[in-house]
């Protein structure tokens, strides 16, 4: 036996023993007998209590946060809206009730029925949402005919209300009703059937900030479960309030400016990445989702082929054309290459190996050098200066620019572009680059993709001098009684170590886009503020694969779907930079006709406010 | 290690019961919430998936002998209270306390962790310094200490229940190591002042609690709603209650937590008094086989071990059960086996591992 074993005869011990069973025993038994106390002596009194017992505890939404831009001006809010219910136990007779309320409803009193058989087993007490969101007047009609529809009930909740429609929806995204999955999921735990979430966009990411906290109130009701009286206890808490970086009037203006075109836009503030504005259109409204949208609805969004549900700023992938051709000039000057003033003779065309690739000005441009060949858009120099870069150290400058990578922005499907290079390819398609492809990548062609927000990136990065800001979106984050919870700041991802002298020569060659003559993006010039610009034609199907000279595509007669996509990307004022913008026009065929007279409307709508604010405004 | 000799002598008895109060706490579980939560996995459902989770960890506790927790004491027992003093740094606040340490997968509460641990450093505290006489009231300081340091930080959080807890199990052993009846006396003479003076420590709602219990109709609609609602509840059942699902207290949700510290009340409507008398002996039995696991363990530590692992045991269903019937505040204690939520239950199997490790060595010599 082990010397540390106790000794069974120990007879204090065994003492010790006895007193704990005989302790555990009698706690037992004083609980034994408080339950007869309980549950025998005044059994009968405590049946009387739960047969009259009348309160319970519901709980009331709370409103979601609302959003602000980046001057606290509101961009998404509640409004209350009526939601027409059911209370159970005050129907005497539902069929004639249903009925009735079809016809004030304007809908079918099976569909009623249905939503009435699928929450019947909500606490009796508990209404049951029949009709959300019922316009005014009907509500106006219901309420003077109650009398005729006993057991209806009329609530009204907050809902959510977008009042400019379409403008930033992709931003804001949309909210919907939870779903059995996303409430099996762990961030979701603490949710309940019926309630709404955001489903995309700011409204998901940001959805444990907006939510609020639910309140509660106390509700009197008998034992069958008929409501009496009601009061609040805790009132609920309303979601916190986001403010955007975005500027609501410069947004709606470059909504606006799109027209019936379908694109994307984004404005960038140079000296700090905060997202001025960002479009993507066509849009959809996200009202439709906050009160149930409809499968017609759903249906004409989905099937459109304008894609009203993509957010194409930072999804859609487009190739860059033309307005990738600082990165190939930047790249040659970082690589001595070729010195800005050299000259290259453009006849219209350069030949690699069996091939040919043409400038887009079939006559040529003559001698060229680095600033007209960016005015003019000759494709020619930027091919011959490709065949000296080689793809690698083209792509190194691309991605120094900001090309190529996500940002992270709290939003859906952000997409990272493509910069090619060999070791991609030879990855994607087992394949050797060939030479074609650097020359034609030299003109962002080919295999080159870029988001609009990738290239509003890579012109502010050229516009601030070779800082690479983080673009961000969120300004800052506040408890609704306006205490300050989060806020940020500018963050430099890094320095792209630009030789301000080679830089000198692009920014040089970008305003005389829009200050020269020759300009291909002349029109947009404004005044009293110096733009400089560079335009893009994206090509979205390769015509023919080298026409012969001399023939003429008539525009009108290439189908709408096969026209090139027009990019624009230019900041301003050319000499201390503030904004940045890049737009593309889907099918507008050029980027100086089409997505040109965009920026101007941004430009013009930006500075005449800034004029109007700092000559109205107090002096600093 | 394991040998297989121990299968033979692998305690049913004790492993019954608990399955046994487990399975009639899930039943009780899905009663009380039928009327709620329309989707999602039913807390019954999760329920099991703990039950058979912390099944898992008991019998898995079987297999190394309860011993090599001897050496480890110490050092579980200086993690625990860092781990204890860091959730008063760097804690997840929620409800207004501060318990949790975010894990990432799940939220660590130390508090409860330090429930078994207190009860093994303890254990090998008195096994190694035993007394036949009784404990002076000097040799007290150095358990004493042991004990106060994490029931204070566990107060700080503030957790007034599982400090209370801590607090119970401690005195638990120490009274049954032994302690002579002069120390005694003046440690009952302290504690009453201390408890005196302890009222002025209190946090507001703390007090609030004990307040309304003593009166729960000052507040009838606040902080005495739970006591009155749970009283009415279990008086409601009568002699044979309502019947399965019928209680009308818990099916239209007058009654508050009716699924975590109220579970109890569910029952006492729903099964009246007969229900409670045979749930309580049920418990009374468990408690009843772990000190009977005490008496035979093989060793001293193995004792005290047993011993605080059936205190921990019988005060969360003493104190719990005062609490649904009246008897004592509302301090949130739950219910072993019965109350939903994994932390509870994952204790309680842990406690339920080590009684069957130590009851399966007793005869190994």
């Amino acid at each position: 036996m082990a010397l540390n074993s106790p000794q069974p005869d120990d007879l204090s011990r065994k003492r010790r023993f006895e007193w704990l069973m005989l302790a555990a025993i009698f706690f037992f038994t004083l609980l034994g007998i408080r339950l007869w106390s309980l549950q025998i002596i005044y059994g009968d009194q405590y049946q009387t209590l739960s047969q009259k017992n009348r309160t319970r505890y519901i709980p009331i939404a709370a409103p979601r946060g609302p959003i602000y831009d980046r001057e606290g001006l509101l961009l998404v809010d509640n409004r209350p809206s009526f939601t027409v219910s059911i209370l159970r136990q005050e129907v005497t007779d539902k069929q004639q009730l249903l009925t009735r309320l079809a016809t004030y409803l304007n809908s079918d009193w099976q569909q009623l029925e249905a939503d009435w058989n699928k929450r019947r087993y909500y606490p009796q007490y508990r209404p049951i949402p029949l009709k959300h969101d019922v316009a005014r007047t009907t509500i106006e009609n219901l309420s003077e005919n109650s009398i005729d529809l006993p057991g209806m009930l009329i609530e009204v909740q907050p809902m959510r209300a977008y009042p400019y429609r379409e403008a930033a929806a992709h931003i804001f995204g949309h909210i919907g009703a939870i779903t059995e999955r996303e409430l099996t999921q762990q961030r979701y735990s603490d949710y309940h059937a019926g309630d709404y979430i955001g489903k995309s966009g700011i409204e998901k990411h940001l959805e444990p900030y907006l939510r609020g906290i639910a309140g509660e109130k106390l509700v009197e009701v008998d034992v069958k479960g008929k409501k009496l009286r009601q009061h609040q206890v805790r009132p609920p808490l309303p979601g916190k309030s986001i403010f955007l970086t975005l500027d609501r009037s410069l947004q709606l203006q470059t909504e606006q400016a799109f027209g019936d075109q379908s694109g994307a836009a984004v404005v960038l503030d140079v000296n700090n990445g905060d997202i001025l504005a960002m479009v993507s259109r066509p849009a959809f409204d996200p009202a439709l989702f906050a009160s149930g949208i409809s499968n017609d609805q759903w249906q004409a969004l989905v099937n459109n082929p304008d894609h009203p549900l993509q957010a194409k700023a930072i999804s859609g992938q487009y190739p860059p054309a033309s307005t990738y051709k600082m990165v190939t000039a930047l790249a040659a000057l970082h690589e001595g290459v070729i010195s800005p003033n050299d000259l290259i003779d453009c006849e219209g065309r350069t030949t690699v190996g069996n091939r040919s690739f043409r400038c887009w000005k079939k006559t040529g441009h003559g001698p060229t050098n680095l600033k007209k060949a960016l005015r003019e858009s000759c494709d020619v120099w930027f091919y011959e200066v490709s065949l000296k870069l080689g793809i690698e150290r083209m792509s190194t400058m691309a991605r120094n620019l900001g090309l190529g990578r996500t940002y992270d922005l709290p939003l859906d499907s952000e997409q990272s572009g493509l910069i090619p290079d060999k070791t991609w390819k030879r990855n994607r398609y087992n394949a050797p680059w060939y030479k074609g492809e650097t020359v034609i990548a030299a003109i962002g062609q080919g295999y080159v993709l870029a988001t609009p927000l990738q290239l509003a990136v890579m012109t502010s990065t050229i516009a601030n001098g070779g800082t690479l800001y983080q673009p961000h979106l969120i300004k800052r984050i506040e408890e609704f009684d306006g205490k300050i919870l989060k806020q940020y700041g500018p963050h430099i991802l890094h320095d792209s170590e630009l030789d301000l002298e080679d830089l000198s020569y692009v920014k040089r060659g970008m305003e005389e886009v829009v200050n020269h003559p020759r300009g291909t993006g002349k029109s947009t010039a404004i005044d009293g503020v110096i733009i400089a610009a560079k335009t893009g034609t994206a090509q979205v199907v390769r015509l023919k694969d080298d026409p012969v000279d001399g023939e003429e595509v008539d525009i009108e007669e290439i189908a709408y779907r096969h026209r090139d996509h027009a990019l624009f990307v230019a900041y301003a004022p050319a000499k201390k930079p503030e904004i940045a913008v890049a737009i593309i026009v889907e099918h507008g065929q050029h980027g100086g006709s089409a997505a040109g007279p965009i920026a101007k409307q941004i430009f013009k709508h930006y500075f005449t406010t800034k004029a109007d604010t700092s000559t109205g405004g107090p002096d600093v | 290690m394991f040998d297989r000799r121990l299968l033979g002598s692998f305690d049913w008895v004790l492993f019954g019961l608990v399955l046994l109060a487990a399975t009639i706490g899930i039943a009780n579980l899905y009663s009380s919430t039928s009327s709620w939560n329309f989707s999602g996995i039913p807390i019954y459902t999760k329920q099991g998936y703990w039950l058979g989770m912390g099944s898992t960890i008991a019998l898995i506790l079987t297999i190394f002998s309860y011993r090599h927790l001897e050496h480890l004491a110490s050092a579980t027992y200086l993690a625990c209270v860092a781990l204890l003093a860091s959730v008063l740094i760097f804690g997840k606040t929620s409800m207004g306390a501060t318990r949790w340490i975010d894990l990432g997968v799940f939220n660590l509460q130390p508090s409860e962790v330090m429930k078994v641990v207190i009860i093994i450093t303890l254990a090998a505290y008195f096994s190694q310094h035993e007394s036949n006489e009784g404990y002076r009231l000097k040799e007290l300081i150095a358990p004493g200490l042991l004990l106060a340091i994490p029931v204070i930080l566990t107060m700080k959080q503030p957790d007034l229940g599982t400090a209370m807890l801590l607090l119970f199990i401690g005195m638990t052993m120490a009274l049954f190591a032994g302690i002579r009846r002069y120390a005694l006396t003046i440690l009952t003479l302290l504690a009453s002042c201390a408890m005196t003076g302890g009222w002025f420590l209190l946090h507001g709602y703390q007090k609030d609690r004990i307040r309304t219990f003593l009166d729960p109709e000052r507040d009838p609609l606040g902080t005495g709603y739970h006591i009155i609602q749970s009283k009415i509840a279990v008086g409601s059942g009568g002699l044979w209650g309502k019947g399965f699902m019928q209680g009308t207290q818990s099916q239209l949700s007058f009654l508050p937590e009716r699924h975590t510290d109220f579970a109890f009340s569910v029952f006492a409507e729903e099964w009246g008094l007969f229900g409670c008398i045979l749930l309580l002996g049920l418990y009374l039995a468990i408690v009843l086989r772990g000190i009977h696991i005490a008496r035979k363990a093989d060793s001293s530590f193995g004792m005290y071990l047993a011993i605080g692992v059936t205190a921990m045991i019988f005060w969360h269903i003493i104190v719990n059960l005062g609490m649904v019937i009246g008897l004592l505040p509302v301090v949130g204690v739950p219910l072993p086996l019965f109350s939903y939520g994994g932390t509870s239950m994952v204790t309680t199997m842990i406690g339920c591992g080590l009684l069957l490790n130590i009851s399966m060595r007793r005869f190994m010599f």
